[in-house]
């Protein structure tokens, strides 16, 4: 059923993408800002789409940004790049969308569909491409189940616009995006991916907003209730497409070690455990992809590692994990859509050229 | 010699130091107009111990005063907002976050030119006078005498928000200008939202700097002052005149400072217990580590360079609570220790109460605690050992032990060894620790930029960034010869190409006292 988003809802929807990008997606407190604003200064509301609702040929057309999350704490976007986007795609396209969509999971980019939302009176849907966050554009379950991204539309703040069709070929898509990200500062806003409603019903995951804001509402209030944050992310999971949630580790951070490699930021983690000498090692890319414990595989990309502050439930970013922390890690199961062989070839380990197979994480690790 | 002078918030306090003794130290009541408390604490040291005024080479001072206006609202100058970035950062105007409250106190106005710069350095959009001469005749019809000027990434380039500020005091030559370069870090709204606080700042920071200085003058001192700041490092009286934000945090810097500088450690763990709480912070090389999140200060989000400190609420009115598991705080009769505490007569079980009980200390009478029961006692000092434990666990940045350094009243919670950090170092005099983390102050320089690192030239940038480090901290007056790098902080950043690296250097030196001054 569609309704209607609240400012007040913002807050937690963030807090809730923040655990569904397992570590990345970027820092909410300018996306929240931005949505915020928008809602105050124009007389737009946000009204949040069911997929089930939509007609089998309305047209969907996704927003994002993508670049250097470091950059937009620094340059603030103009407020209109990402609508900017889509409405040059429409151009390009010659159709009006009836929609837009997130096409990720996660800090920055669960608000930018809402603030095109909030700018343009669009509806958003509920759903999105990729079920959490990933570093790439071609990282898409829209993607994997033969919807290109291309045309691909950039809007910058001096209202120019770039749209850029490679066919099917996605891997040059993102990068020749990026290109031109980088030549606007490091920071670009997007509309791809257009599709009809029967695509989305098709490729997309679905629900993840509403899954993000019931998440983001479960950790505050067994936070405010002083209940247990991890019991309360599982009964909230149970009867979503999530429903697998498992407890990886609880300990302390000891070590985190970082490097940038071709522009993305790896490294690895390893956590001691409160009780007795076991250890967990993560390792990330923005996102967390691996979680070992002991030396064996417990968790693997694309199924969820979440890293919570053990006291708060407050998720953790890969950016903001720091010597002494107190944690907790949990594996939390991917729809089935992930993790199809299509799904894996395109993100699972070896797309991030790990030397691990995908197991999911309910046969790794029991209840 | 010198006398470093904390002004807090109830107590100013003062001491007379020569090289690294301590000569005097007296505490006094801090008064509502600042000087007559600095008057009257001067007096006291000299009481204490006679000097010449001449002999006397730099004054340092903390003082709670800024912050202090901040939170009460009062006493803060109407003040405008000019922002270079359009076309970009429209969507968020300065003050976009703040309350509303204090956008009142400061009749704050934001507009909005064009300029900034990209990450890399090239131009947003070039600066556009006629803009600039726009919002000079917009300040001069509302009377606005304080401005503060942003600009995108201007920690990468300076030169717009230096050249908007050359047009509006072209045109206003009284108005005060404070530069968001000057202020913050990287984070716009953060860096902004510091120096619009500054900038509202200003005219305050004029009436006390000169309260100040008269002060000084009327004691027959003629030796320089300088202010502390919050990093530790001193600034002198024409930079704290433009620049009173960077004075926000100096307090709990001093403490920590002043507390290393007695038990003598330069890489510590300092553990202040207090009544209600006990702050938790590290120092490194002499000086505290800095928080690496955004700091709110009245509700504002800002970067300022604050350090790193953890509450607990815990400290020596902390309620003791028995029934089941024994919990400590967070709840605390506070400055009604003295009625309440069983110590005391009172009825409530207190911190105070079980380490009297365990015979930590002498308080009060030991007497009336001396039936509790035994292993309450234990199970309530254990936990608080066990949660300040657990916190210096948390603050420390590496598995290496850190030796812990405790003061405060509540400091008697504490026993003599926590985990694996050795014993507690437990300094006297630490009640005048402020004033003595003022008087062995340094002067610092810093860098705090994005550069672009090509492979194999990592260590030739590094090498650069320090030298400019240690460059500025001999322009702001540190002794050329003393001068070292204390901190190196290198950041890839993820999705820029030719590893853009954000490189953070902090240099310090020792002050180069002037020897004309006898």
């Amino acid at each position: 059923m569609s309704y209607t988003l609240e400012i007040h809802d913002l807050a937690d929807l963030a807090r809730g993408a923040a655990l569904l990008g397992t570590g990345g997606g970027g820092d909410p407190y300018i996306g929240r800002l931005l949505v915020e604003q928008a809602l105050r200064d124009g007389p737009g509301t946000i009204t949040v789409l069911d997929p089930a609702e939509l007609g089998d040929d309305d047209v969907v057309i996704p927003t994002a940004q993508m670049g250097a999350p470091t950059v937009m704490v620094e340059k603030i976007p103009r407020g209109d790049e990402a609508v900017a986007a889509l409405r040059a795609l429409e151009g390009h396209l010659g159709r009006r969308a009836d929609a837009t969509m997130p096409i990720e999971c996660g800090g920055i980019n669960s608000m930018i569909p809402l603030l095109v939302a909030a700018r343009t009176g669009l509806p958003v849907v509920d759903a999105d491409g990729m079920g959490r966050a990933f570093p790439e554009l071609q990282m898409e379950t829209f993607s994997v189940y033969g919807v290109p991204g291309s045309p691909l539309a950039i809007g910058g703040e001096n209202g120019e616009t770039v749209v850029i069709d490679t066919g099917a070929d996605n891997k040059r898509l993102e990068w020749l995006a990026r290109g031109i990200a980088i030549r606007l500062g490091g920071v670009a806003h997007i509309a791809e991916y257009a599709m009809s409603g029967a695509d989305v019903k098709r490729t997309a995951v679905p629900n993840t907003l509403s899954l993000g804001l019931r998440i983001g509402r479960a950790l505050r209030t067994a936070r405010e209730e002083h209940r247990d944050p991890v019991a309360a992310l599982a009964d909230t999971m149970s009867g979503t497409l999530y429903d697998k949630v498992r407890v990886l580790f609880r300990g302390k951070v000891v070590d985190v070690e970082r490097r940038t490699v071709a522009g993305f930021a790896r490294g690895s983690a390893t956590l001691a455990a409160f009780e007795g000498d076991g250890r967990l090692e993560l390792v990330f890319q923005n996102e967390n992809l691996v979680a070992r414990v002991d030396g064996e595989i417990r968790c693997v990309v694309p199924d969820l590692i979440c890293v919570l502050e053990a006291d708060s439930g407050e998720p953790i970013t890969t950016e903001g994990l720091r010597y002494g922390q107190r944690a907790v890690v949990v594996g939390i199961s991917t729809p089935d859509l992930m993790r199809s062989p299509e799904a894996l070839a395109v993100f699972g380990p070896h797309a991030f050229d790990l030397d691990v197979e995908f197991q999911p994480v309910e046969d790794l690790v029991s209840l | 010699m010198r006398i470093g002078i904390d002004v807090g918030g109830t107590n100013t306090d003062a001491v007379l130091m020569d090289g690294q003794s301590v000569l005097a130290a007296v505490k006094t009541a801090t008064t509502r107009d600042v000087t007559s408390g600095i008057n009257t604490a001067l007096a006291e040291l000299k009481r204490q111990r006679a000097f010449d005024p001449l002999a006397v080479n730099a004054v340092m001072i903390g003082t709670t005063h800024f912050i202090n206006a901040l939170v009460e609202a009062d006493r803060l100058a109407p003040t405008a907002a000019v922002r270079l970035g359009l076309p970009a950062t429209a969507s968020l105007p300065p003050m976009v976050d703040w309350p509303e409250r204090l956008v009142d106190a400061i009749a704050g106005r934001a507009y909005l030119c064009h300029g900034g710069h990209e990450f890399d350095g090239r131009h947003i959009a070039e600066l556009r006078e006629d803009e600039i001469l726009r919002v000079a005749e917009e300040l001069h019809r509302h009377e606005i005498r304080s401005v503060a000027i942003s600009s995108v990434f201007s920690p990468v380039n300076a030169e717009f928000e230096q050249r908007a500020a050359d047009i509006l005091t072209g045109q206003l030559p009284a108005i005060a200008v404070s530069l968001s370069s000057e202020i913050g870090r990287m984070g716009l709204l953060e860096r902004e939202n510091a120096t619009i606080i500054n900038a509202s700042l200003r005219e305050l920071a004029t009436q006390i700097v000169d309260g100040l200085s008269q002060s000084l003058e009327g004691a027959g001192i003629s030796a320089p002052l300088y202010l502390s700041q919050n990093d530790g490092t001193l600034m002198d009286v024409d930079f704290a005149r433009r620049y009173p934000v960077a004075t926000f945090a100096s307090g709990p810097t001093n403490s920590m400072r002043g507390a290393a500088f007695l038990s003598g450690v330069e890489s510590c763990a300092v553990v202040d217990v207090g009544g209600t709480t006990s702050d938790i912070g590290v120092l490194q090389h002499g000086f505290p580590r800095e928080a690496t999140t955004e700091v709110s200060v009245a509700g504002i989000r800002t970067n300022f360079r604050m350090p790193d400190v953890l509450s607990l609420g815990i400290g020596g009115g902390s309620r003791i609570r028995g029934d089941g598991t024994v919990t400590v705080g967070p709840d605390s009769v506070g400055y009604r220790l003295a009625d309440e505490a069983l110590v005391f007569g009172g009825a409530t079980l207190t911190a105070t109460d079980v380490a009297v009980a365990a015979g930590r200390a002498v308080i009060g009478d030991p007497g009336l605690v001396k039936e509790l029961d035994r292993s309450l006692v234990r199970a309530a000092l254990d936990r608080i050992a066990r949660e300040i434990g657990d916190a210096i666990e948390r603050i420390r940045t590496s598995p290496e032990p850190l030796p812990v350094v405790a003061v405060g009243g509540g400091s008697i919670l504490l026993p003599d060894e926590i985990g694996d950090s050795g014993p507690v170092h437990r300094p006297e005099h630490f009640a005048v620790a402020n004033a003595i983390g003022a008087a062995i102050a340094q002067i610092g320089g810093e860098v705090d930029r994005i550069f672009p690192v090509e492979p194999g030239q990592r260590q030739a940038v590094l090498d650069d960034a320090k030298q400019e480090a240690v460059d500025k901290a001999i322009a702001s007056g540190a002794k050329p010869g003393s001068v070292r790098v204390v901190e190196v902080d290198e950041v890839p950043l993820a999705y820029l190409p030719g590893n853009a690296t954000r490189i953070r250097v902090k240099a310090v030196g020792d002050l180069q006292l002037e020897a004309g001054r006898g």
